[in-house]
Order: C-alpha cells, then sequence, then structure tokens
C-alpha cells in the first residue's frame, strides 16, 4: 500500500484553497500510519468541525465528522467501546482549544490511547478569517482587526501540564521531523499530541504580511528553535526572541493510559 | 431466572438498559438522575461492559454515539441543565442515524430550578430542542416496572429505527421504590446489519439503512453534514436535503400508528383524563376512589411521536383533562388534534396533583 491507498479518490479534489498547509499533515500522517503498518480496517479517523476536521472526510477509512469542538469526546467513546481500533483525531486550533478545550485537558488527563494531530493555522478559516486563541499577539484577523490583544495559547504546554504521554511541535516545512513525530505517536501508548503550525494563505498569511504561501513556510523554517536549543540558551541566561517558535519533543512517558488495546 | 425485587426507579432503569444489552455508559453526575450512573459504574464492569463519568453532558452524549458505531448499545442519563447541554450531539445523533439511549429524569427548571423536585417541563425540548426539524421517540414511564420495561423498549426503538430514544422519566419515578419483576430474559432488537457493497446511508423501504459499524472494513464516512446516500457531505443540494430531513422525520412519524404504545380504560366515557408519567398514578386514584363508566383515561407510554389517532378511541369524549407537571406541554399537542375540550392541569413546584384536585375538574365539567 502507499499513502494513495488511504484515500478516496471518489472525494477528490478536496475543497482546501490553494497553498492550504493541510494537504502536508495529512500526507506526513498517512505517511506514519503506512509506516506504522496499521490495517485500514481497525483504523478510524475522528475530527470535529473547521478545515482541518475535513481531512478524514478524505480517508478511506472508517472516519467520524463530529461536532464543533467535541472529537475527542466522541474519540473516546469510541476507543473504550473498541480498544482494538486505532484512532487519530484531525482537529484544528479552534476546534481543539476554544470550544473544545475542556474535552483537550481531560484527554490529556485520562491520558486516552489516541493520538491527535491538530493543523495548528492560528486562525478561524472555515468561516472566514477570525481570531483563535492561537492567533499571536498583534495578529490580524476580521475579528481582531487592530491586532489580537490576547496572549495565544501554548497547547503544547497545555498538553503536557495535563497528562499526554507524547507531545511535540513542528510546521509543515518541517515535513520529515513531523512525519517521524506522528510515528513517534502512533506508537506511544496513551495520549499523543502533535502539534503543526500550517500556513493559511487564504485567510491568515494574506492579512498577516505573507504575502506569498512560500513566504509564511520560509517564516516557519527561519523561526523555529529546536527545544534543546532552548535550553541551552536558557541554561547559558540567553534570551529566546518571544516570536520563535519551539520545535521538537516536549515530553515522552509512560504514566497509566486508559483505553490501550489488551 | 424471573425474580422480584423492592427497587428504586432509577436504578430499575439501569437494570432494564443492561438486560436491554447496554454494553456503554457515559455519564455526568446530576440530581435526580445520578444513582443510574452510579449503578451502571458498578454493574457494567461485571457484564463486560464500559462505564465512563466524562468532564461534562457534552461529552458524556458525545462518548455515547461514537461507542455506538462501534456497535455497542449505549446510554447515558442526566436530568434538565444537563440536557440542555446535550441538544447539539442530540441533533447530531439523528442527522448520523445513530441508536442511542438518553434517560432525563426531569426536575423543576428553567435553569438550576429544583434539583430534588419533580417536574415534566422538557417534554417539548426532547422534541424540538436540538436545530432543524426531526422526529425522535420519547417514552414516558409511571412506574419503578416502567422504568425497566420502557428503558428495554427505548433500546428496541433506538435500535430498529437508528435514532436517539428518550426515556422521560421524572423525579417521582425516578426515587420511587416499588415492586420490580425483572424477567428471565428480554426481547431486544438488533440493528439491522448493512450489507456490504451497499451505499451506507440508502435506506429501503422502512426508510432505515443498514448499520455499517466501525471496525469491520466498511471504511463508512459519518458527518453531520447533509450527505449523499454514500455518506458523503453535499450541502449544497436543496433537493438532496430535503430528500434527507423527510426521510429522518418520515422513518419515525410514517411508522407513529403502529409503535405507539398507551394504556386505554373506559374508552365510552365523556370525560377523559390524558396522562403520562408521575401524573398518572393520581389519575389512577382518582379512578379508584370514583369508579364511573364515564370517566376514561388515556395513558401514554409513548409521548413522541404523537399518535392522535388514539384520541378517536374515545368516541364519546366531550372533553380531555390533562394534568402535567408543567403549564400543559402535551395539552396543546391535544388541542392541535381534536374539537373536544381541551383542559390543561398544570401543576408546578415538585408536588403531584392531590386526587381530590383532579376530581374537582370532573365536578366542574358535569
Amino acid at each position: 500500500m502507499s499513502e494513495e491507498d488511504w484515500l478516496r479518490q471518489d472525494r477528490l479534489p478536496h475543497i482546501f484553497c490553494a497553498g492550504c498547509g493541510n494537504g502536508t499533515v495529512i500526507n506526513c500522517t498517512l505517511s506514519a500510519v503506512e509506516q506504522i503498518g496499521w490495517k485500514r480496517q481497525e483504523t478510524v479517523f475522528v475530527s470535529g468541525i473547521g478545515c482541518s476536521s475535513r481531512a478524514p472526510g478524505y480517508i478511506s477509512t472508517d472516519s467520524l465528522h463530529t461536532t464543533h469542538g467535541r472529537a475527542l469526546a466522541f474519540a473516546t467513546g469510541i476507543k473504550l467501546a473498541n480498544p482494538q481500533l486505532n484512532i487519530v483525531v484531525f482537529t484544528g486550533d479552534g476546534d481543539l482549544a476554544a470550544i473544545g478545550g475542556n474535552h483537550f485537558i481531560h484527554a490529556c488527563r485520562r491520558n486516552i490511547d489516541l493520538t491527535v494531530v491538530c493543523l495548528n493555522n492560528m486562525i478561524y478559516g472555515m468561516t472566514g478569517g477570525q481570531g483563535s486563541p492561537t492567533t499571536p499577539m498583534g495578529g490580524l484577523s476580521t475579528t481582531t482587526p487592530y491586532g489580537s490583544g490576547e496572549p495565544a495559547f501554548d497547547l503544547c504546554g497545555l498538553a503536557t501540564a495535563a497528562g499526554a504521554n507524547y507531545v511535540a511541535r513542528w510546521t509543515s516545512y518541517h515535513v520529515r521531523e513531523l512525519t517521524r513525530a506522528i510515528l513517534t505517536g502512533l506508537e506511544n501508548p496513551g495520549f499523543s499530541f502533535i502539534e503543526s503550525l500550517v500556513q493559511c494563505p487564504t485567510n491568515y498569511g494574506r492579512r498577516n504580511r505573507f504575502k506569498q504561501v512560500a513566504d509564511q513556510i520560509e517564516y516557519f523554517k527561519s523561526h523555529t528553535i529546536l527545544v534543546e536549543k532552548a535550553a541551552r540558551m536558557k541554561e547559558k541566561g540567553e534570551m529566546i526572541p518571544p516570536e520563535m517558535i519551539l520545535a521538537g519533543e516536549f515530553v515522552r512517558r509512560n504514566r497509566p493510559a486508559l483505553g490501550v488495546r489488551p | 431466572m424471573t425474580r422480584t425485587e423492592f427497587m428504586q426507579g432509577n436504578t430499575a432503569c439501569a437494570e432494564g438498559a443492561l438486560a436491554a444489552g447496554c454494553r456503554f455508559f457515559g455519564g455526568y453526575p446530576i440530581t435526580p438522575s445520578t444513582e443510574i450512573a452510579e449503578h451502571m459504574a458498578l454493574r457494567l464492569p461485571k457484564v463486560g461492559g464500559v462505564f465512563i463519568q466524562m468532564e461534562d453532558e457534552i461529552a458524556s452524549i458525545a462518548a455515547v454515539i461514537g461507542a455506538s458505531w462501534t456497535g455497542a448499545m449505549a446510554m447515558t442519563a442526566t436530568s434538565g441543565p444537563g440536557f440542555s447541554l446535550m441538544m447539539e450531539n442530540i441533533g447530531y445523533a439523528v442527522m448520523t442515524e445513530t441508536p442511542c439511549v438518553i434517560v432525563n429524569v426531569q426536575r423543576g427548571g428553567p435553569s438550576t430550578g429544583q434539583p430534588t423536585l419533580s417536574a415534566q417541563g422538557d417534554m417539548l425540548q426532547c422534541r424540538f430542542g436540538s436545530h432543524g426539524d426531526y422526529s425522535v421517540i420519547a417514552l414516558s414511564p409511571a412506574s419503578v416496572q416502567e422504568m425497566f420495561d420502557l428503558t428495554v423498549e427505548a433500546f428496541n426503538l433506538a435500535e430498529r429505527f437508528r435514532i436517539p430514544v428518550f426515556l422521560m422519566a421524572d423525579e417521582i419515578i425516578g426515587h420511587m421504590r416499588e415492586r420490580l419483576i425483572i424477567p428471565d430474559h428480554v426481547s431486544s432488537n438488533q440493528r439491522k446489519p448493512y450489507e456490504p457493497g451497499s451505499l451506507p446511508f440508502k435506506a429501503g423501504e422502512d426508510h432505515v439503512p443498514g448499520f455499517p459499524a466501525f471496525g469491520k472494513g466498511y471504511g463508512v464516512h459519518v458527518t453531520g453534514l447533509t450527505h449523499d446516500e454514500r455518506g458523503y457531505p453535499c450541502a449544497t443540494s436543496p433537493k438532496l436535503h430535503e430528500d434527507l430531513v423527510k426521510r429522518l422525520v418520515g422513518k419515525v412519524e410514517g411508522a407513529r400508528g403502529s409503535i405507539t404504545s398507551c394504556d386505554i380504560l373506559n374508552p365510552d366515557a365523556e370525560v377523559v383524563f390524558v396522562s403520562y408519567g408521575a401524573p398518572s398514578r393520581t389519575v389512577q386514584q382518582v379512578l379508584h376512589d370514583h369508579p364511573d363508566d364515564n370517566i376514561g383515561h388515556l395513558r401514554l407510554k409513548m409521548v413522541w411521536p404523537f399518535a392522535e389517532m388514539v384520541l378517536a378511541r374515545f368516541t364519546n369524549a366531550e372533553a380531555f383533562i390533562v394534568p402535567e407537571q408543567n403549564l400543559g406541554q402535551i395539552a396543546r399537542e391535544i388541542e392541535r388534534h381534536t374539537d373536544k375540550d381541551v383542559v390543561t392541569v398544570p401543576k408546578l413546584g415538585g408536588d403531584l396533583h392531590t386526587p381530590g384536585e383532579l376530581y374537582a375538574v370532573v365536578e366542574d365539567l358535569k
């Protein structure tokens, strides 16, 4: 099998905008699922509402496209009722961290055996570009026309604090690292959380000085700093510029987990 | 072996669910329904089932729907405030045709209201509470025995029609203790199986598609978006949306005459009580205290879909008296279907009507 075999060919073309980063992350995810060797009939993709949540509709396994913010609660029911199933949840920053925030922290606390891939485009894309909990301070959106005045959520920090077994962050630029992180998440029992920043040229990029699609990907490349390097800089008392994106593996541990295949 | 117990209504509901084959419960504590969750927490692990206390009622119904897609019979139980929180996902269960049972042990509302006292104020919410046009089934138990029997029936109907089915109990019946006969075996409906290769949301003559459970290799896509018979989103076709919604409503409404369930006493009477749930007990007392062929009783065990044809069984009826623990929610439905007098007898605050109060209404009509 190849990644293509995991796609519902009869649903293509997809609805994502030209230049959207979602396709990259879906591809990385399917590549990881392919590498771990999961069977299609034992794999379920679950999502909430938003651009990222449309992904399961293009994947040829059983898939549950649920209500806004609630994907993790639905996935919890599936996994507990049938622990034999492998479950990947696609979600976005609005779906996971705003309306679904409570389910997120409790799924981490339960450490339920799911792999969650969060496509963080820092904006509500589906509804036309409103500010989200991860829109950076000063970021422009249709509901923050003068720049966002709220600090953004650190989703990986949240997942780590709440108890997830595996937490990593990459971007749509870091295709290999991201694929490897998702694969590690799939392998790791318990709650695995992989955040990927993705470019949204239609609703984020064009309002925030990324005139071309590549400009935002270039930004991801030049503005990421590895967790290990950041730690070394901190030790030396060096300042980490606040706009830098911390990337890499934040935690890999073995807290007791729920719903692990017997 | 059939056994006789002395049991609380909420516990009887949980036992009914287990007898019916329920193997997943997702819930959140709320008075006056909590004993159902507590009993399921105790019993489910012993029968190979799963109990989980979720973080809120939204998550509870979501987990129930997720579990149901693995093929498990699944339920939750709640009361008014939690029921309100569940509304969006109840619509999702309707749209995705997911069998599940939702118990609402009703308490006084609106808002936090009277957590420990009885009411029937959610009878229209269970019918209309989620957005969009749809139809559901709601049962209303009037005894501990019916907390058991109608829970079994709720599962059977949910499985048969692939819809959420409500057990609309009230605090009085939920917390009442009386004799319960638990049969050795209950009859149970299975979901209609999916025929591999067929379109997953294509329905036959009964308007209910076969159920393609997750994990069998069917590769089914399930979405709350308007979808075609493949299950694929198609939210911009007026015709497809209209056909889908009409089928979802039609599979329930079309069956209402055949599935409806009620008790009828004195069908030749001119004055007829119509009741469901706890107030039925008071009506039964009135009829016991004043035996009179001219006082009839229609006790609805299934409130929704409302089967207006049962009203016509009372051929001599001049007036329907409708005592409810609300301001006349089902009385309004009866008014829609009859040209006879409909006398609503509302009672708020948690107390039952007294037999005297109800008999006084009969006297007034004489």
